[in-house]
């Protein structure tokens, strides 16, 4: 029952193969095994889950239909769960429950979706191998000595493992993209504004978007469906229509130009990734698609700029964990400033740490104009790029990460090493730009993923070249056979 | 660039975070690091560039002046770690 596809759910719950408690039960049984081993949940909500799995079965059974109805999926513990605990993998809200839900869990839920439980995290989604989590770190079902990525490393362990058939997850530099490509999966970040932030834990509010991690582009853009749209709650929400993702799916290639930028295939790039890719670009043009040859002249100068956007406004963000309105406090402070210092020093991780010092430093006084005013001219300059790629290009491809998943301990002593994690995905952010990572074959054993990176609002053309892509090829299908 | 453990231990109090005295130097190496690795950027010339605050490059949306929103006080005080009749308690400010 937990190999069937997310899109082939709904069907069969129709056509009462199963019920929705049976394959909640199930999945729930899953990962009760095997998270000792993967740690990919930090909260498993068994009693929640089965109240809405029966709620979805009784609705279904007096005549409600819908794709989501009664689907058992998992959420990024940053997304806040009315009454259900949410840690953003961290000890600062290792026992905060909030108080609201996101608009995305809403619209989850709505849809009739089952949530099964909280997907664990790199902590505040800062790191990309979800070794910052204080909750310990995720295990890649692929090989359980290596990193699923991050920082949505639990949903994509989770989804690869077979524990749930969709998760929902988060990307400000690559979180969605990079551990979807290291966990053999489809991830897609979409357009800055598309889906609502309202209720997921800020990080970089002018980077952080959300989207869905699932099996195939077919059980994303049901997904996206669900969560897409305006909402009055989130200030940068797009007031734009969401289209029919599904019915958009088969549209043939015939025709389509996709730009390949060749600061993409640097030497930081594995060979194997490389020869991987380049023959997904090669299966796209075999069903029609035409290559073309984009320049991103600027794109080394992402991982700069986002370091210095991304923590500035984490600075920022951050500074409402004071240790009094909720969170962390420490124990017997002295006065106010111990209470505040204290609670932050002890409550915060080190690279969360680390990014708050760096980007108190980039905005505080004598060095703004030096370092974030510069970051957003660069950032305008990456955008501008983009914008001139998508004159010749109607998507742009090439390899979502520099390699596959690699060792605990391999990057996490030395940050730049572990930043260089996101070279190629943290652009797209920049430029708020939908982007997606799809499974386009192994080296080693182990997932490689092609990025395919649209104009704004695209997500539509993304899904349909990687569905027609999963149509031709069946790396999406290969299961790490991971035994719960 | 670099930093100084002088100029870190003031952004540190700036940020509200205490650094343990014993890894003072290390983390000043790090971050200075990656502030060298930040300064890959000063080698462009954006003298003519507007900064890009958002991506879209849209404006903020406004809204009619009512009320939405109902009174969650009880609710948000409860998430506290310590509150009493209504009021956030922190260590006394005052003598």
């Amino acid at each position: 029952m937990h190999d069937i596809a997310l899109e082939a759910i709904a069907g069969a719950l129709e056509r009462r193969e199963f019920s929705s408690v049976e394959i909640t039960s199930h999945l729930l049984e899953r990962i009760e095994r095997a998270n000792g081993t993967l740690n990919a949940f930090i909260t498993i909500d068994r009693e929640g889950a089965l109240r809405s799995a029966a709620a979805a079965d009784a609705a279904r059974a007096g005549g409600a239909t819908g794709p989501l109805l009664g689907v058992p999926i998992a959420h990024k513990d940053l997304f806040c769960t009315a009454g259900l605990r949410t840690t953003c993998g961290s000890r600062m809200l290792g026992e905060f429950v909030p108080p609201y839900s996101a608009t995305v869990v809403e619209r989850m839920a709505a849809a009739g979706c089952v949530t099964l439980g909280k997907t664990n995290m790199d902590e505040f989604a800062m790191g990309s191998s979800n070794e910052t989590s204080w909750f310990g770190p995720v295990r890649n079902p692929w090989d359980t000595a290596r990193v699923p990525g991050g920082s949505s490393g639990g949903s994509a362990a989770a989804v690869a493992a077979r524990l749930a058939p969709g998760a929902t997850a988060t990307d400000t530099g690559g979180s969605i993209r990079q551990p979807a490509s290291l966990c053999g999966l489809t991830g897609l970040k979409a357009t800055y504004g598309r889906v609502s932030r309202h209720g997921m834990i800020a990080f970089a509010s002018s980077l952080d978007q959300a989207g869905p991690i699932a099996r195939s582009a077919a059980d994303c853009a049901l997904m996206l469906q669900a969560i897409a749209g305006f909402d009055p709650r989130d200030s940068t929400s797009i007031e734009a229509p969401v289209p029919d993702y599904v019915s958009q799916l088969d549209r043939p290639l015939a025709g389509l130009r996709i730009g390949v930028p060749k600061e993409y295939f640097d030497p930081g790039l594995h060979p194997g990734t490389e020869a991987a890719v380049r023959q997904g670009l090669a299966e796209l043009e075999a069903q029609g698609a035409k290559l073309v040859d984009v320049s991103l002249p600027h794109s080394p100068l992402s991982v700069p700029a986002y370091y210095v956007i991304a923590p500035a406004e984490c600075s920022a963000n951050l500074s409402r964990y004071d240790g009094v309105r909720y969170g962390y406090r420490c124990k017997d402070p002295v006065d106010l400033r111990d209470l505040y210092e204290r609670s932050r020093s002890e409550g915060f991780g080190e690279e969360v740490k680390r990014r708050i010092i760096v980007g108190t430093y980039a905005l505080s006084a004598g060095y703004y104009d030096a370092y974030y005013r510069k970051a957003q001219q660069i950032r305008r300059l990456i955008a501008e790029d983009f914008r001139q790629a998508f004159e010749v290009a109607d998507v742009i491809a090439g390899p979502s990460a520099p390699a596959t998943a690699f060792r605990f301990g391999e990057k996490s002593s030395d940050p730049i090493t572990m930043y260089l994690e996101d070279i190629y995905t943290i652009a797209a952010n920049l430029a708020g730009l939908p982007a997606m990572s799809m499974p386009g074959g192994l080296v080693d054993g182990l997932p490689v993923g092609i990025q395919l990176i649209g104009n704004h609002l695209q997500e539509g053309l993304l899904l349909n070249v990687a569905h027609r892509f999963q149509q031709a090829t069946d790396w999406h299908r290969r299961s790490p056979g991971f035994t719960a | 660039m670099t930093i100084s453990e002088q100029e870190l231990a003031r952004v540190a109090e700036l940020a509200r975070i205490r650094l343990d005295p014993d890894t003072v130097t290390d983390v000043t190496r790090r971050i200075g690091n990656i502030l060298g690795m930040i300064d890959r950027m000063q080698a462009v010339d954006t003298s003519a560039v507007s900064p890009m605050a958002h991506p879209l490059d849209t404006v903020q949306r406004l809204r009619p002046d009512e009320v939405t929103e109902t009174d969650r006080r009880e609710d948000f005080l409860a998430i506290a770690p310590v509150s009493e009749a209504g009021l956030y308690l922190v260590p006394r400010v005052i003598e």
